[in-house]
C-alpha cells in the first residue's frame, strides 16, 4: 500500500463528490465513447453500456476474454481470444467482422478514420479498406501493435526488432524501421511526422519518419502500457512512472535532446493516461486507484478518486471533452460531467 | 504490491525430445478427474485430444532482452499469451507450457523472472521433462537439446520403461543422473505418473528449496540392498560407486557440481563471488540452487537461479540442533569445477 494519501493534503482540489460512482460489476480493461455514452469493455466477454442517468445494461461480444479494443466515432472494435473481430454501434448493434478459421487469438485492432480496419493474428497483421477488400501481410514476428497514419492508408506494425511501415494499396516494399528489442503498442504522431513504440522494456522508441531518426525515451521503472497524444498532438502522455511523463513533440525534432514533462507525482506507478481532447488537461489513473485531472500548463492537480481499490485500467473523454469515464481492474467505475 | 506467491498462478514447463511422450503427458493431465481447470500453451494445434477453449497456440519466439545480456532470452509470445490470459484469471487453476521437442527451457523460465507483469501474476512451479527410456541415451549423444532438457528438469518422466530391458534402463539412468542427480525420476509406461508428482511442485519456491540432495539417494531407498552411509559422501559423488548396482556417468558436456561446508560463510565474499560466477560462467550454468548459513546470522539464507538470473532471500531461522550446513549445486555445461571449488573456499570464514 502506498502511504500517500493525496486526500489529506489541502493543496489539492477535489472533485471526488461530483463523481457519478458506476458499478460494473465485472472486471474492466478499457473504456470508450460512443457519442456522450459510455462503453466499458470488460476483460471478458461483455462491455458495460452507461446511459446518463448511470444505469448500466451488459451487451455480450465475445465468448472469452477481450484482447483488445479501439474506437472511432461510430463504433468500438474487439478483438477477443475466441478468434472474432466484433464491432458494437452505439445503438448496441453487434456485428463480426473477421473470424479466424482456427479459432487465434485476435491479439491487436486499429481503426482508420475511413472506415478501413486492421487487425492481428500472431504474426499476420490483416487490413480491410472501407470498401471491404482484404489485404494480409506477415510480419517477421508477433505483431506487438498496429496503427494507422493518420493520412492515407498505411499502417505502422509493431514487431520484435523495430516496426514496418506498410502501404496496403501500394506494390511498394514495406518500409522496415529497426530498433533491437520488442515493440508493442504504436502510434503516429498526429500530424503524421513521428512513428512512437512502447517496448516490452521500459522504454518508448520513436522515428523521425522524414529521415528515420531515432528518438529514444527511456528512464521509466516500468513498462510503458497507456499512450495519450495532448489536444493537437503538442505532446505525447504515457504512464509507467510514478508521474505522468509527457514528451514534447511541437518542434521538428521532437524530443530529441528535450526532456519529458513530469506531472502529478505519486507514490503509486501510473497506470493509465488520457488527455482532453481539445484543451491543455489530462486525466491520469494509478495503480493504487487514484485518478487525477492535471492542468499541463502548471502541473494543477485535481483529484476525481481517492487511492484506494484497485489499480485504474480505464479512462476515456467523450469527442466534446465534456464528460469523463474511469474504472479500475476490478470494475469500480466512475462518470464526471463538466 | 506484489502478490503473495501463493495467489499467483502455478506455470509447469513440459518439456522433452521429439516422440518422448510430451503429449500423452498433457493429455493425461487434461483427463484426468481432478477438479481442476489448467490453461495450456502449446506449440502445435491440434495434437490435445481434449476439447478445452484454454489451449492456446504458440510461437515459440524466443527474444533477446534489450540489456546486453546474450544469454538473458525470453519468450516474446508467452509474455503476450500471459497477458491475455490474465483476463480470465479466475478460469483456470494453473497453466501448463508445452515446449517443442528442440526447445531451449532457458527462455521460458526466464520468462518468468524478467518480465514485471508476468511475475505480477504467474511462479514458475518446475520444468518436468518427458524422457524416452529406449533413445534416450542414443539422443544424449547426438541432441544437445535433450541434454538441456534433461539438465534443466526438476522432474524427469523416464517414460516408455516397456520397451527397453533392465539393465538397459539401468543405462539410461545413470546417463541421467551423470548430468542432473537432483531431479526427481520417475519411471513410467504410457507416462502413467501420479500428477502429483509432476504438478504443484514449488521447484522455484525459495521456501520449498529444503533438499537439494542429489535424488538417487531417496529414489532408490526401496532398493535395500545399499548402505545408507553414502549421504556423507554425497559432495563428491561423480567417480563413487556406491555398490547398488548403478553405474556412474560423467557426462563429459554437462554436469552437476555440488559443494557443501559446515563453517560459516562470509555473505560480504559469498554474495560478490557468486554475483561474478553467474555474470561470467552464467551462460554455462543452466540452474543453481543453495541452502546457505552466514557468519553472524541465525536464519537460513536460499537462493536459486537460472543462467545469470539470481533470487535469494532469508527463509528462516535455523532450528535447534540442526547442523548449519551449506549446499550449494550447480549444473552446466563445462563448469570450471575446480576454479568454483576455489572460489567457494575463499568464502568461508577461517
Amino acid at each position: 500500500m502506498s502511504e500517500f494519501d493525496p486526500g489529506e493534503l489541502p493543496s489539492i482540489a477535489s472533485m471526488t463528490d461530483q463523481v457519478r460512482p458506476v458499478p460494473l460489476g465485472m472486471a474492466v480493461t478499457s473504456v470508450h465513447f460512443l457519442g456522450d455514452t459510455a462503453h466499458f469493455v470488460g476483460a471478458e466477454e461483455n462491455v458495460a453500456v452507461v446511459s446518463g442517468k448511470g444505469e448500466v445494461s451488459q451487451t455480450p461480444v465475445h465468448g472469452g476474454a477481450i484482447l483488445c479494443s479501439v474506437c472511432d466515432s461510430e463504433r468500438i472494435v474487439m478483438g477477443g481470444d475466441d478468434g472474432k473481430l466484433v464491432a458494437l454501434n452505439a445503438k448496441g448493434e453487434v456485428s463480426t467482422l473477421a473470424t479466424d478459421p482456427k479459432r487465434r487469438w485476435i491479439d491487436t485492432v486499429a481503426l482508420h478514420p475511413d472506415g478501413a480496419v486492421a487487425w492481428s493474428v500472431g504474426k499476420t497483421a490483416f487490413v480491410r479498406s472501407a470498401k471491404g477488400e482484404e489485404k494480409s501481410f506477415d510480419a517477421p514476428s508477433t505483431v506487438g501493435g498496429l496503427a494507422f497514419a493518420p493520412k492515407g492508408l498505411r499502417l505502422a506494425i509493431a514487431h520484435y526488432g523495430g516496426a514496418t511501415l506498410w502501404f496496403p494499396n501500394m506494390a511498394a516494399k514495406p518500409e522496415f524501421l529497426e530498433w533491437a528489442g520488442s515493440h508493442h503498442a504504436v502510434t503516429f504522431s498526429p500530424d503524421n511526422k513521428f512513428l512512437v513504440t512502447a517496448m516490452h522494456e521500459p522504454a518508448m522508441h520513436g522515428w523521425r519518419l522524414a529521415d528515420n531518426r531515432h528518438m529514444r525515451m527511456s528512464g521509466y521503472p516500468g513498462r510503458v502500457r497507456s499512450m495519450s497524444w495532448s489536444a493537437g498532438g503538442k505532446g505525447l502522455a504515457t504512464s509507467g512512472a510514478d508521474t505522468v511523463i509527457i514528451w514534447p513533440f511541437t518542434s521538428k525534432d521532437g524530443p530529441m535532446g528535450k526532456q519529458p514533462a513530469m506531472l502529478a507525482p505519486l507514490q503509486a506507478r501510473v497506470s493509465v493516461v488520457a488527455c482532453h481532447p481539445k484543451d491543455d488537461i489530462l486525466a491520469a489513473g494509478y495503480g493504487d486507484g487514484t485518478v487525477l485531472m492535471v492542468r499541463m500548463e502548471d502541473g494543477a492537480e485535481i483529484l476525481l478518486r481517492q487511492n484506494k481499490g484497485a489499480p485504474i485500467s480505464a479512462l476515456a473523454w467523450n469527442a466534446k471533452g465534456t464528460l469523463l469515464a474511469f474504472a479500475d481492474e476490478d470494475g469500480d467505475g466512475g462518470l464526471l460531467q463538466f | 504490491m506484489p502478490e503473495p506467491s501463493s495467489q499467483k498462478i502455478p506455470v509447469t514447463v513440459l518439456t522433452g525430445y521429439l516422440g518422448a511422450g510430451k503429449t500423452t503427458l498433457l493429455n493425461r493431465i487434461l483427463s484426468e478427474n481432478h477438479g481442476k481447470k489448467y490453461a495450456v500453451i502449446v506449440n502445435e494445434f491440434g495434437e490435445i485430444g481434449i476439447d478445452n477453449d484454454l489451449i492456446i497456440g504458440a510461437d515459440e519466439e524466443v527474444f533477446e532482452m534489450n540489456n546486453g545480456c546474450i544469454c538473458c532470452t525470453v519468450r516474446g509470445d508467452l509474455v503476450r499469451i500471459m497477458d491475455g490470459l490474465m483476463k480470465r484469471k479466475g478460469k483456470f487453476d494453473a497453466i501448463i507450457v508445452e515446449t517443442t521437442g528442440l526447445a531451449d527451457p532457458a527462455p521460458v523460465a526466464q520468462t518468468f523472472f524478467v518480465d514485471e507483469d508476468v511475475q505480477k501474476n504467474a511462479r514458475l512451479d518446475a520444468v518436468v521433462t518427458v524422457a524416452d527410456a529406449k533413445w534416450l541415451s542414443d539422443r544424449l549423444k547426438d541432441a544437445p537439446e535433450a541434454k538441456n532438457q534433461i539438465a534443466f528438469a526438476d522432474v524427469i518422466v523416464l517414460n516408455k520403461t516397456d520397451l527397453v530391458s533392465k539393465p538397459e534402463l539401468a543405462e539410461v539412468e545413470a546417463r541421467i543422473r551423470g548430468i542432473n542427480p537432483y531431479a526427481k525420476l520417475h519411471r513410467t509406461e504410457r507416462c502413467k505418473v501420479e500428477l502429483a508428482d509432476v504438478l504443484e511442485r514449488g521447484a522455484f519456491d525459495l521456501d520449498r528449496i529444503l533438499d537439494i540432495e542429489p535424488d538417487f539417494l531417496e529414489a532408490d531407498e526401496h532398493d535395500h540392498d545399499h548402505d545408507h552411509d553414502h549421504h556423507h559422501h554425497a559432495h563428491d559423488h561423480h567417480h563413487h560407486d556406491h555398490g547398488h548396482g548403478l553405474k556412474h556417468y560423467h557426462d563429459e558436456d554437462m554436469q552437476s557440481l555440488s559443494l557443501r561446508t559446515d563453517k560459516a560463510l562470509d555473505p560480504t565474499k559469498f554474495m560478490p563471488w557468486l554475483q561474478n560466477l553467474v555474470a561470467t560462467e552464467g551462460q554455462k550454468i543452466l540452474r543453481s540452487k543453495g541452502i546457505l548459513s552466514f557468519a553472524g546470522d541465525d536464519d537460513r539464507y536460499v537462493f536459486q537461479g537460472v543462467h545469470m538470473m539470481l533470487e535469494g532471500d532469508h527463509q528462516r531461522k535455523w532450528k535447534e540442533g540442526e547442523p548449519r550446513e551449506s549446499r550449494l549445486v550447480f549444473i552446466g555445461r563445462e563448469l570450471p569445477e575446480q576454479a568454483i571449488r576455489d572460489g567457494f573456499e575463499r568464502c568461508i570464514v577461517s
